[in-house]
């Protein structure tokens, strides 16, 4: 579905953080990308969206060149990217509004509006806050909610959309233990029952080795080929063979980063 | 604040103004109730329409300077380069206390309602537009980016994003400013003019010597002050809900 090929990307006056680099994956596969700081896995992220230009090579979702944000991908951010002013119904109508705003033109939004009818769209957004549990506190404004429920009024936002393709930076850093557990397996769950794709950036260990059945590692900068580990303990639970996982991709890691990387944390 | 307050708060002002004015017992000093009796005299008068030239004057400062600052400040936050240039400019002009510039501008712009305008224009056009620029400036990066994912265009966040985040910044800056305003207003208006607050409590203390009149006119351009204060403060609460509680 993604293939990324001989792609090269540098931040101006650093070192390129890919050169050359292929990459493909799956339709409805899981993935996740594992690195430290700086190593350029947010970049990677930004760029597969459409939201930064490679140098070199060139990004292909379904066929397609990707020069602009896609309206099949969906964006998942570690602060939530909400508005303040408008309430968790409002934020998670927020996708329709920006198509609306445009009508179908083929470059904000689809051509072939999906959902053209406004009490519709209400009626879609109504079904994500259902499923996202979040529909009791439809009406209060992000800075009265918790940080599990504004990341699941983005995700909500997201899904009402109806994109084929996920991705997620670092979506669950700032929440606590359980509560991201809670996400890591709901979003696995909807994952499942949509068909998506999924790309989820993550710097911790057990957070790749729970959501990736396949794990991009990427080293310290330039990255030229793509590292992958097949995580065999995906689906499995948190059992000896997940925690083994984990040890594994934590040798695969420090081998790469030539630095000591702790696990949970940054290195 | 509550009402009941609000109210205890008032009436112990009068009361001390009515105690004041009953040991000074002095005729600059009328009591409270003398003063009430004359504005309602007054009302039926002429001031009226000094209130009205009043209000005019600073509702349309208010509305100049909203209207050409949002957008510049909209601008400046949103570019680096624009701000790098300009900042320094507002920030030597931006502390200059505007009333000492009353006489240049009646000066060029002669004794007319275009002057006082002006005044009121400069002292909020850059609170406005500082405060503005901060608010366009501080929109986190990972917002723009979910909007722009979702398909949002520069028009898209303009009109989802930037305008409604200036909606705060700009009622901040009018709350923080209209007090201000009034008072140049005033000093405004003791020069060369026959309508206005300012001119008439100053005509009514200095010419007339009627000093229950003069400080119906004081309590008149108090009114007006109040009311814009708490005019804007009704639509912060209006037209920024999230805010309440925080």
């Amino acid at each position: 579905m993604i293939i990324l090929d001989s792609l090269g990307f540098a931040w101006p006056g650093s070192l390129p953080l890919f050169q050359g680099f292929d990459l493909e994956v799956g339709r409805g596969q899981t993935w996740a990308i594992l690195g430290s700081s700086g190593c350029g896995k947010t970049s990677l992220l930004t760029l597969i969206a459409g939201l930064l230009h490679p140098q070199e090579g060139q990004i292909r979702i379904d066929g397609e060149r990707v020069v602009r944000p896609r309206p099949g991908t969906g964006l998942i951010l570690q602060d939530y990217g909400l508005l303040p002013w408008a309430t968790v119904r409002e934020n998670a109508g927020l996708g329709f509004r920006v198509r609306a705003f445009y009508g179908p033109d083929g470059v904000h939004a689809p051509k072939a509006a999906t959902m053209t009818i406004k009490e519709d769209m209400a009626a879609e957004v109504d079904r994500w806050l259902l499923r996202l549990d979040i529909a009791s506190i439809a009406d209060r404004y992000p800075a009265e909610i918790s940080g599990g429920q504004r990341q699941r009024t983005a995700i909500a936002r997201t899904l009402a959309l109806g994109p084929d393709l996920l991705l997620m930076d670092e979506p669950f850093s700032s929440l606590d233990a359980l509560t991201r557990e809670d996400l890591q397996e709901l979003t696995l769950e909807l994952c499942r029952e949509g068909n998506l794709t999924l790309v989820m950036v993550t710097h911790s260990i057990e957070e790749a080795a729970r959501v990736g059945s396949r794990i991009l590692v990427l080293g310290s900068a330039p990255n030229r080929k793509a590292l992958v580990v097949d995580n065999s303990a995906f689906g499995k639970g948190l059992g000896a063979e997940y925690r083994e996982a984990c040890g594994q991709l934590r040798g695969v890691l420090e081998s790469v980063s030539g630095t000591g990387f702790r696990v949970g944390g940054r290195a | 604040m509550k009402k009941r307050h609000l109210f205890f708060a008032a009436l112990a002002i009068l009361l001390f103004w009515e105690a004041a004015a009953l040991l000074a017992a002095i005729p600059i000093l009328p009591a409270p109730h003398l003063v009430a009796a004359v504005l309602v005299r007054e009302l039926g008068g002429e001031l009226p329409l000094h209130f009205a030239a009043s209000l005019w004057r600073v509702t349309a400062g208010i509305g100049l300077s909203v209207l050409l600052a949002t957008p510049a400040g909209l601008a400046l936050g949103q570019s680096k380069k624009a701000d790098a240039l300009l900042s320094p400019v507002i920030w030597i002009l931006y502390p200059i206390p505007k009333v000492v510039l009353v006489p240049v501008i009646v000066l060029f712009l002669g004794i007319g309602d275009l002057a006082k305008i002006a005044i009121i224009f400069l002292i909020l056009f850059f609170q406005v537009l500082v405060l503005v620029r901060d608010q366009a400036a501080a929109i986190p990066s990972q917002l723009i980016l979910s909007l722009r994912s979702l398909g949002a265009g520069r028009r898209a966040l303009f009109r989802l994003v930037y305008l409604p985040a200036s909606i705060p910044a700009v009622l901040t800056a009018l709350r923080q400013s209209v007090g201000t305003a009034i008072a140049v207003l005033y000093i405004a208006e003791l020069f060369a003019t026959r309508h206005g607050l300012g001119y008439y409590i100053y005509f009514q203390g200095s010419t007339l010597m009627d000093y229950p009149a003069m400080y119906a006119g004081i309590v008149a351009m108090s009114a007006l002050g109040l009311g814009l204060y708490y005019g804007v403060d009704w639509l912060e609460r209006r037209l920024c809900p999230w805010k309440r509680g925080g």
